[in-house]
């Protein structure tokens, strides 16, 4: 191992890290919101947008972001839609994610019991009341685990952003390999990048979920 | 005029060579998706057994598995191990190495959770009707846990069958790269990328789509 290599292309890595937070956080940000205005269409059955909603989160969770990216980056622009590297990288990584969110959205509302929802409505709050004060707090609670979950999951996946040409952890690796050959160096400063990321990330989840669990609803003697 | 561009597809041998390639990704993907059930099997019973160290050990295992993206976990073990162990192996060898090593973990993850999910009074009910351990397995135990365990067993192997077009970025000739080829002969057909990326989107959304969907009839059945 080389260590003076490895202290002389740290530089390198911080600039990649920070274009990996910075897009996965954009990526994650919209997701969050495009998976939950997804999951409520559905939820309250809104004619026609629950269909299109469906469709889209069938047609996001059964294909590759890889290939979502090519045809983002490679093939729309051949018919004229052009879109930056950046653009693509948010819109790619929103359309797979909001499709996941969606469905961790949707197992917290149905663990919701149906007769909060009514109640709800019975003392006369409006629909968007009820999902900001009854629905969503309960929601979230039981979603956590499977948000978060999603929030790793996105920021790993945006270690394909190399393909869009962006110098993001994965290509600042990817050059320094093909460039120095010094590959072991090269791979163990990703992993250690990576595991400096995603650690607080997933250290921050367990402890949200600790305190969630203290928050319980309705019947929790069976559980 | 000029055809359009989808009619590339079509001329001469095209579509053939992307189903080929499509063959190259699914044989990878069927591969790990076999060794991964083997030997997560072993992986969740480990993870099960009283031995400490062996339990350790999985933590560890299924912790790397969850933190590394699967690019990084596929660079180490083409490049990597090939600086480290001077191991030339091919791309298609590593790619079905690398996604074992995942499969196998998030496996026994799932076959872990399967077999604790089942509550204790169901073996001991059992027991107390006078049934065999052996008839115990096979009439209350096994079933119960099978349930619980396909849906998501058949979900994870969607999520093997996406992860594997990741195999582009070691130089296995598969679907995208076909695709490639495909767009660089045809390079006086502009908007070739466009339905060449677009038919790639497909054909993985109608290989996933309706495991899906049996995934998601099996749950909702067997809940």
């Amino acid at each position: 191992m080389d260590w003076s290599f490895i202290g002389e292309h740290v530089p390198d890595y911080l600039g990649g890290a920070a274009v990996t937070l910075r897009f996965g956080l954009y990526g994650v940000a919209c997701s969050l919101l495009l998976g939950l205005v997804c999951c409520l269409l559905r939820y309250f059955r809104v004619p026609v947008l629950r269909r299109i909603a469906g469709g889209y989160i069938e047609l996001a969770r059964n294909t590759p972001l890889l290939v979502q990216l090519f045809f983002l980056y490679a093939g729309l622009p051949r018919v004229g839609v052009r879109l930056s590297a950046e653009a693509c990288a948010v819109i790619g990584l929103t359309f797979l994610g909001g499709a996941y969110m969606a469905e961790a959205f949707r197992s917290g509302l149905e663990a919701v019991d149906k007769s909060q929802r009514e109640a709800g409505e019975c003392i006369g709050l409006t629909r968007a009341q009820n999902i900001r004060y009854v629905l969503l707090p309960q929601a979230l609670a039981t979603a956590a685990p499977a948000l978060f979950a999603n929030v790793i999951f996105l920021i790993k996946e945006t270690s394909m952003f190399s393909v869009l040409a962006m110098m993001d952890l994965m290509n600042v690796a990817d050059t320094l390999r093909t460039s120095g050959g010094r590959t072991v160096e090269v791979l163990f400063m990703l992993i250690v990048a990576y595991l400096i990321i995603l650690l607080p990330v997933s250290l921050i989840a367990t402890w949200v979920e600790r305190r969630l669990r203290y928050a319980g609803f309705g019947d929790q003697h069976t559980v | 005029m000029q055809d359009l561009g989808i009619s590339i597809l079509f001329k001469g041998i095209n579509f053939q060579r992307l189903l080929g390639g499509l063959w190259v990704t699914l044989r990878i993907a069927l591969i790990t998706i076999g060794l991964s059930a083997a030997f997560g099997l072993l992986f969740g019973l480990l993870m099960l057994s009283k031995n400490k160290i062996a339990k350790g050990f999985c933590r560890v295992w299924l912790e790397i598995v969850r933190f590394m993206p699967q690019l990084v976990l596929l660079y180490l073990v083409y490049f990597g191990f090939a600086r480290i162990f001077s191991l030339d192996l091919s791309g298609e060898t590593s790619a079905i190495a690398m996604f074992t090593f995942w499969g196998t973990a998030e496996m026994g993850d799932l076959i872990r959770g399967a077999l604790t999910s089942i509550p204790r009074h169901q073996r001991e009910s059992a027991a107390a009707l006078g049934l065999t351990p052996a008839q115990i397995y096979l009439h209350v135990l096994i079933p119960q846990t099978v349930r619980r365990l396909l849906p998501q067993a058949i979900n994870l192997s969607t999520r093997i069958i996406k992860t594997t077009a990741l195999v582009k970025m070691i130089n296995v000739t598969e679907v995208l790269k076909v695709g490639q080829q495909i767009i660089g002969q045809f390079y006086r057909q502009p908007d070739a990328a466009f339905w060449v990326y677009f038919t790639v989107f497909l054909l993985y959304f109608i290989v996933c789509w309706p495991i899906s969907v049996l995934a998601g009839r099996l749950e909702k059945r067997w809940a």
